[in-house]
């Protein structure tokens, strides 16, 4: 444990030793503010909730958490370190604990950072605190989920750019799961799929926490998903470790 | 047990290199050694380590051991097997065949023990390019299971060993080669292990840099078994009290320094090397 936490500070400092940490969360607050006040129509509603603001966090998720993860290991391979990093007394699951520790500890400080959208709408109305606090709980579920997913693919391949596209495609594979763009796909291709699809959808999971519902079904989803991916992660490290 | 670890033809040479290595030895074999399982036991061994990519053979049925107080020079052109079999060694590159233990911990079954007792520096010496060696020795530290206050003498000790510490706060992408190697070496020594394996540890060190470096691993010799692959062949005489010539993944030659000289009228090493390496090739 302790091993793992020495792995997730090294990797979250080094977020923060690069331009990488101010760029990813300047951009992230400017998009979804934007996204938000504009699209969302935020002000224009009258409604004291952060509904607008939720509709669009899972989709700037998409975006930018593959940006976070495409150097997880990619990186590591290209430059070498990961002949370092694991011939240190560490296992394989260690490492990629860690890793995922640090990028989802480094996603959850940018989603807190939007706190001031919570005291303008504080300060305009009397909302749901509770809806609101569960909406972030859900956020940063889904921003596991995602990180999971970015950080298995970087384990493919030293190339960046592919570990990042490959991330993104994923990724809205399985948000869009239960929607007709993916299950009517299925119904027409793989119809023993299609109900399987109906239940992993994250987008679907995730409007449940903002209305202000957690259930323990959503819960275990989540688990389900980071465990599966980051399990698929030291798998594909093991296989393809010295490539 | 004592045969195998000290190939015939040797065991002279050994016993004349250094009296100190010897006395060092018997007194480990009388006293013991917390944390060696395999007592007095050669520190590596390696046996039939085989490695195949697809049906190129990058390794091909390698065995020998290295016991305390060896320095082992691994020589070989390049794409040989060298570096592939030290990646097997410490672990990174899962042998197709064979295996290897490192203080008796087999690098496939017990792989976390055996690299405890491991220091390893990687070809190329990596390091993360934005950390200061500071950060990053007290990271390898830090892994190895030192905190506090014993962290902070583990790093300083590292860094007086490698001479880093006027560099100690800088990025290592900032410095020069020499420097990022030494680094590279530091991480290795860090927890003073009985087994060190070192992929060219003198490449791209200015004269005066190689020449501590030999120093250093002299002085080192008589506690630990070492491994260092090199091009260089005037190290083999330097610091290498034993070399292993491999060719096109099979080992060649297996002796000591003197001895191999005598194998070329010539009395070089360099002649001596290709003759062994391009025969072998042909």
């Amino acid at each position: 444990m302790r091993t793992t936490l020495v792995i997730a500070r090294r990797e979250l400092a080094g977020y923060f030793a690069t331009p990488v940490a101010s760029v990813f969360i300047v951009i992230f607050l400017v998009l979804l503010g934007a996204l938000t006040f504009n699209l969302g129509n935020f002000l224009d509603r009258n409604q004291a909730d952060l509904q607008p603001f939720f509709t669009f966090v899972p989709w700037v998720l998409l975006l930018l958490v593959p940006a976070v993860t495409m150097r997880l290991w990619a990186e590591e391979r290209r430059s070498g370190t990961i002949e370092l990093l694991l011939t240190l007394p560490v296992t394989q699951a260690q490492a990629v604990i860690g890793k995922f520790l640090a990028a989802w500890a480094f996603c959850a400080i940018a989603l807190l950072l939007t706190f001031p959208i919570v005291i303008t709408v504080n300060f305009l109305g009397r909302p749901d605190n509770g809806v609101i606090a569960c909406g972030y709980l859900g956020a940063i579920l889904v921003a596991g989920a995602f990180l999971s997913v970015g950080s298995a693919l970087s384990a493919l391949t030293k190339n960046q750019v592919i570990a990042f596209v490959l991330a993104v495609a994923l990724c809205f594979v399985l948000a869009m799961a239960s929607y007709p763009l993916v299950t009517d796909f299925l119904g027409a291709h793989l119809p023993a799929m299609t109900d399987v699809a109906r239940r992993i959808g994250v987008l679907e999971r995730f409007q449940d926490f903002t209305r202000g519902i957690v259930s323990l079904n959503d819960l275990i989803y989540f688990a389900s998903v980071i465990v599966f991916f980051l399990f698929l992660n030291t798998v594909i490290l093991e296989a393809r470790r010295a490539d | 047990m004592l045969a195998r670890a000290h190939p015939r033809g040797q065991r002279g040479l050994i016993l004349g290199y250094a009296g100190l290595g010897g006395l060092h030895r018997a007194a480990v074999a009388v006293f013991g050694r917390s944390g060696n399982r395999a007592g007095d036991a050669a520190l590596i061994e390696i046996e039939g380590l085989t490695k195949r990519f697809g049906t190129f053979t990058a390794v091909d049925r390698v065995s020998f051991t290295v016991p305390r107080g060896e320095v082992l020079g691994f020589l070989g052109p390049n794409g040989a097997g060298k570096s592939t079999t030290m990646r097997m060694l410490a672990g990174f590159v899962t042998p197709t065949e064979g295996t290897a233990r490192v203080a008796g911990f087999d690098v496939q079954t017990r792989p976390v023990q055996a690299r405890r007792e491991l220091g390893f520096l990687p070809e190329g010496a990596p390091t993360y390019p934005d950390m200061t060696v500071i950060g990053f020795l007290g990271f390898c530290a830090g892994v190895r299971g030192y905190h506090g206050a014993a962290r902070n003498r583990r790093v300083e000790q590292a860094l007086a060993l490698t001479g880093l510490e006027p560099v100690a706060v800088q990025p290592v992408e900032t410095l020069s080669k020499g420097f990022k190697r030494r680094v590279g070496l530091a991480q290795a020594l860090l927890h003073d292990p009985p087994v060190l394996v070192l992929d060219e540890p003198t490449d791209g060190l200015d004269p005066n840099q190689k020449h501590e470096v030999r120093t250093l691993i002299r002085r080192m010799a008589p506690e630990k078994a070492i491994v260092i692959s090199t091009h260089i062949l005037e190290e083999v005489d330097a610091v290498c009290t034993r070399a292993i010539v491999i060719a096109a993944g099979r080992i060649v030659a297996d002796d000591t320094p003197a001895a191999l000289e005598r194998l070329h009228p010539s009395g070089r090493l360099d002649d001596v090397f290709r003759a062994l390496t391009t025969k072998q090739a042909a």
